[in-house]
């Protein structure tokens, strides 16, 4: 029964192991993309200008509302339209094909994004006001201030919402299989067809899943701990 | 932008609500029993009753709904003995694998906000029910039940939209609801912006009665918005 699970051109062993690897890189980079969107986009939830806060405002509300599988669709099938709309914009008129790689990765970040807005606007709030404050007073700015005194209290707060959005990142990528992308979800799927063993290998597929979830959690409760050092003594008493 | 297109193809759209409310409806009412279920038996104290609803939740929890859609739809009639089993009929059909598939997802993510419910009505409450003379089950029917759903209803409304979403899928395995009909536009006139403002403002109107509905429901239930 195994046997189908072979490493080499006899089974799918090696095929189904660098599907969970595809699986990491798209669920990676969507993650890192959407974080970089939430970044954005929260910015824009607290900045003073209602524009800014109402397009954030809509972004949040139509990812929040809409299927995933619509917003892979849009993407899927007006991805490569709309880069040449903008390429022609600067003037390029060439024919450009965005790749299932980095249409799954656009679609699943933008996705992934309007979770990590609200994770890390509510980070943001949850720095005390004195903190900005007295860093102002100290006659910090810029990166001394942001990066040194506001970043790594936000990224502690955030980390555990982060751990959770990389958790519905991860299982958000399983529908970037419709667009051909080669990943766990789509190589069990080739799998199966070709062996007639549906049952083993989604549950193969099952396997991998939990696997990742398993040491992702791992690595997130590692770095929740590294990020709270100074707050664990106060926290445990 | 096409308008005329959209004009039409938001009438072919439409005919999708009726299948994807039912499907949202069934799968959530049987997902609510299965929920309770599931999250007794994850505060039971019982181990042998404890650890295998652990075990499911994380389970289904840990992997796409997609996957398991497939797992019940193509994976389980692969054997024989379900091919002739008094359950073909059932599992044959995509419909009632999509159904199985969403009850049991929503069953688990509903048991997680059952159980905080549960577990958040004070033991002054039980026992001062216990002093009174109520029975166990009285005292979970008419003390405990009460506040859980108080305590649970705003999660579960966020829980009820996932499901209106989480339903799409079942477009994959040939279902035309809303998705799937406009899947299928797509394709043939290749206009994805103008179909999916189309499909996408149909999901957020549904969305926002659900939201007006929790929200009613929540003020009937004096429950004060945490803001």
């Amino acid at each position: 029964m195994f046997d189908v699970f072979a490493l080499g051109p006899t089974g799918w062993g090696d095929e189904m192991l660098m599907g969970a690897v595809m699986t990491v890189l798209v669920s990676s980079s969507s993650l890192l993309l959407g974080i970089t969107l939430g970044i954005v986009f929260a910015a824009c939830k607290l900045s003073n200008f209602f524009i800014l806060r109402a397009i954030a405002e809509v972004y949040t509300t139509i990812i929040r509302g809409i299927p995933e599988l619509l917003v892979i669709y849009l993407l899927f099938f007006g991805g490569s339209s709309a880069v040449m709309y903008l390429a022609k914009i600067f003037g390029y008129m060439g024919y450009i094909e965005l790749n299932a790689f980095t249409i799954g990765t656009i679609a699943v970040g933008a996705i992934s994004g309007a979770y990590s807005t609200e994770v890390i606007r509510g980070a943001v709030n949850s720095v005390p006001k004195g903190q900005f404050e007295v860093g102002k007073t100290l006659g910090l700015s810029g990166y001394s201030l942001y990066g040194k005194i506001i970043f790594p209290q936000v990224a502690r707060i955030a980390l555990p919402g982060i751990g959770n959005v990389w958790q519905i990142t991860l299982k958000d990528t399983a529908l970037i299989s419709v667009t051909g992308l080669v990943e766990i979800m789509r190589q069990s799927r080739i799998a199966a067809g070709s062996t007639h063993e549906p049952f083993i290998f989604y549950t193969a597929a099952i396997i991998l899943y939990l696997l990742i979830t398993r040491l992702s959690n791992i690595f997130f409760d590692s770095a929740e701990k590294k990020y709270s050092k100074g707050y664990v003594s106060k926290e445990a008493s | 932008m096409r308008f005329e297109l959209m004009y039409e193809s938001f009438f072919k759209i439409v005919e999708g609500i009726p299948l994807t409310l039912q499907v949202v409806l069934i799968s959530t009412i049987l997902g609510i029993f299965l929920a309770v279920a599931v999250a007794l038996m994850r505060i039971s104290g019982n181990r042998l009753m404890s650890l295998p609803a652990y075990y499911f939740v994380y389970l289904i929890r840990g992997t796409p709904l997609l996957l398991q859609l497939y797992f019940v739809y193509y994976g389980l009639s692969q054997f024989e003995a379900i091919r002739e089993s008094i359950l073909w009929p059932i599992l044959k059909e995509p419909y009632w694998c999509g159904i199985i598939t969403l009850t049991i997802s929503t069953g688990a993510y509903s048991s997680e906000i059952i159980r905080g419910g549960i577990l958040s009505v004070s033991k002054n409450y039980i026992e001062a029910s216990g002093a009174l003379g109520l029975s166990q089950t009285k005292t979970f029917m008419l003390i405990t039940l009460p506040i859980t759903v108080r305590q649970a209803l705003p999660a579960y409304g966020n829980e009820l939209i996932l499901m209106v979403k989480a339903s799409s899928l079942i477009s994959i395995v040939t279902l035309m609801e809303i998705t799937g009909i406009a899947r299928t536009i797509i394709s043939k006139t290749y206009a994805p912006v103008e179909i999916f403002l189309v499909a996408g403002s149909i999901y957020l109107v549904i969305n926002f009665i659900i939201v007006m509905f929790v929200n009613i429901a929540e003020r009937r239930l004096g429950i004060e918005k945490a803001t």
